[in-house]
């Protein structure tokens, strides 16, 4: 396992799924020759890709260059035309959205979605996990320890006070931290976070940087940012993505000596 | 701060909230029967209560689907109709007149009788009474299959619209052309479901007469004790944690498949229970009525049941108790005074229900109830000041 470095850039032709059996000891996500079509426009490209366990990656990349097309990607909102989406030793890439999700991969939208005319704390009671079946649901309750839970997890995102009012009258960056107590909340082998910081005032943001590297230990994280601020607070690795295609992984530093990248996004 | 030990507070139960169920039902449970006993009324608008609470039935079982659910469904009024008619041809094996037998033996319902569709060269002595109308003879068979039919055909309904993600005004239109489709069904005669004509000939139910005030009675009591039956079962639901699911399904289904949920099986779940409350509405409804026929499963009858919701008030199930009762009373007491005009202030009910209040009855209430409290606390306020001041002035005098 030695021989297998756990920073980018990843020696992705000899640890891909195809090739190596070992592929999910060291990679929670791989995606391997992905591309998604519409109308014959290729938004996305990705030649081989991994996530390992228990990394916090960012994504960043110019508007367009398929980041959220990712995302879709691999949590099953949109097909891949070609190629294969591996996560947890499996091939997912032709489950349903639900079943995805029951595997362990957590998702926040760029636009915060949480259900408005809900409570906060019904909000987060819904993303319990092991809850999601219908018979179950009409006859249990919370238990105790669930809502000492959600109630400490709303405590540290400042919305224990908030956990009776409807979402509706929520203030924007309230939606970003309650769709992210959720994500929280249902414990996710791996968590999506699509623009956590957009909208966000500073200090929100800093805390927000807090948190994701908190969970860091426990989770694999994909965060996407178009914030670089942000991305230096977080201090971890990044892939750069560029009209579908990855155009660079590495250390923040590496990727801002990137010529490539420097042409593409930073310089701009 | 958050108390742990307390319960929380989406849970908490407070006995004012069911206040005016419990005045409704004391009114419907005794006040009325007092009022017919005392001969205030007739037992024919005691009859006719009975029939706009079986109404009631199938509004709430819509509300659970559109209120909560937010499903449109346009069918709720064929669901009702398969309901009267598992009644209904119970009930017309067991009415007159007797001695008309066909070539088996059975007794022949006088309403198929009469517009018999024969095969050709059929005399009228081979005919047969088809096979389905035997399922009907016993009222327990009646009940269950009745409930049975309208769940399966809203499941069926449901399970393929959802799954395909049919969804908003494209389904309500799928369940309306479904809705015509069976309207055509039942209306020919081919089907021996007896056409246009519809089920008639209700003479006993259960060995009593129905003609007899008595058995009325009973009707109602019995539809009232359905609606109060069936409001609670909702209401148990929408306070379970599958009610906030449903309201999930409204408010935002697509982001519920990536906490894991199945969303079509709620919606399934909530449309199949809403058809099986319409179903035994219309059990209900029949033997009330008197008569039941294609003209119940009409396209415009599942779009009143749509507005009663709406007048009363969506997604509160008291709203669409309260809308059904209201709209056809007030339908009933217009069209004895004028009933030239009833078609417009549906129509004015309905836009301006829309337009001016959506919340409906229930909003208004609510924020009536809102401003009263208001009111009230500043009004007691000057109140207790006053009450002081004449405290120290009859001091003042003693």
């Amino acid at each position: 396992m030695n021989v297998m470095s756990r920073v980018p850039p990843f020696n992705y032709a000899e640890e891909s799924p195809k090739v190596n059996r070992l592929w999910d000891k060291k990679f929670l996500l791989f995606l391997e020759d992905i591309s998604a079509v519409f109308d014959g426009f290729k938004a996305l490209d990705i030649t081989a890709m991994g996530v390992c366990h228990r990394e916090l990656r960012v994504v960043i990349g110019p508007n367009g260059a398929g980041k959220t097309t990712m995302c879709d990607v691999i949590s099953g909102k949109t097909r891949p035309t070609t190629g294969n989406v591996y996560f947890d030793g499996a091939d997912i890439t032709h489950e349903g959205e639900s079943l995805i999700a029951l595997k362990g991969v957590g998702r926040k939208f760029q636009t915060p979605t949480v259900y408005d005319s809900l409570t906060t704390y019904e909000n987060m009671e819904l993303a319990l996990p092991g809850h999601q079946r219908l018979w179950s649901n009409l006859f249990s309750r919370s238990t105790a320890k669930q809502r000492d839970r959600i109630m400490s997890i709303l405590e540290r995102v400042r919305l224990a006070d908030k956990a009776k009012t409807k979402a509706r009258q929520l203030s924007h960056g309230q939606r970003q931290w309650l769709a992210i107590s959720v994500l929280i909340l249902s414990n996710p082998k791996l968590l999506l976070v699509d623009e956590p910081a957009a909208g966000l005032t500073d200090a929100e943001t800093e805390l927000t940087a807090e948190l994701l590297l908190e969970l860091k230990d426990e989770h694999t994280i994909i965060v996407i940012e178009h914030d670089m601020d942000f991305v230096r607070q977080l201090d971890s690795f990044v892939t750069v993505l560029n009209e579908g295609r990855v155009m660079a992984e590495g250390t923040l530093q590496e990727i801002q000596q990137h010529e490539d990248v420097i042409e593409a996004y930073l310089g701009r | 701060m958050y108390n742990p030990s307390q319960p929380m507070p989406s849970n908490a139960r407070n006995p004012c909230r069911y206040l005016s169920f419990f005045v409704l039902i004391l009114i419907g449970l005794v006040v009325i029967p007092l009022l017919y006993y005392t001969g205030q009324i007739s037992i024919e608008t005691v009859n006719m209560l009975g029939r706009y609470m079986a109404l009631a039935i199938m509004a709430v079982g819509l509300d659970l689907v559109w209120g909560y659910t937010g499903i449109l469904s346009l069918c709720q009024a064929f669901f009702f109709s398969l309901g009267g008619y598992a009644m209904g041809m119970y009930l017309a094996h067991h009415g007159g007149p007797e001695g008309i037998v066909d070539a088996a033996g059975w007794k022949f319902p006088a309403c198929l009788y009469v517009v018999y569709p024969y095969a050709v060269g059929e005399a009228p002595a081979d005919a047969l009474v088809p096979w389905f109308w035997k399922l009907f003879y016993t009222l327990p068979a009646t009940i269950v299959l009745g409930l049975l039919i309208s769940g399966a055909a809203a499941w069926v309904i449901g399970y393929f619209g959802f799954r395909s993600r049919v969804r908003g005004v494209y389904f309500a239109i799928l369940t309306q052309a479904i809705t015509v489709a069976a309207w055509l069904v039942f209306c020919m005669n081919n089907m021996k479901l007896c056409g246009t004509n519809g089920l008639t000939r209700f003479d006993r139910l259960a060995g009593h007469s129905l003609s007899s005030d008595n058995v009325k009675m009973a009707l109602y009591i019995m539809t009232l004790l359905s609606l109060v039956g069936v409001y609670w079962l909702c209401r148990y639901i929408v306070n379970s944690r599958l009610g906030r699911i449903l309201i999930a399904v409204r408010d935002d289904e697509s982001t519920l498949r990536f906490s894991g949920y199945k969303p079509h099986n709620y919606k399934l779940f909530a449309f199949t229970l809403g058809g099986m409350i319409a179903g035994l509405a219309g059990m209900l409804y029949a033997p009330q009525m008197g008569i039941f026929t294609p003209a119940s499963m009409e396209a415009d009858k599942s779009i009143l049941v749509v507005i009663w919701v709406a007048v009363g008030g969506r997604g509160t199930l008291s709203g669409a108790v309260l809308g059904a009762l209201g709209v056809n009373l007030f339908y009933n007491f217009l069209t004895t005074a004028a009933p030239e005009y009833w078609p417009f202030v549906q129509g004015a009910l309905f836009i301006g229900v829309v337009l001016l209040f959506p919340g409906g009855l229930m909003g208004l209430i609510t924020s009536v109830k809102a401003r009263l409290g208001t009111w009230f606390t500043s009004g007691r306020g000057k109140n207790s000041s006053a009450g002081n001041v004449g405290a120290v002035a009859e001091g003042g005098v003693r």
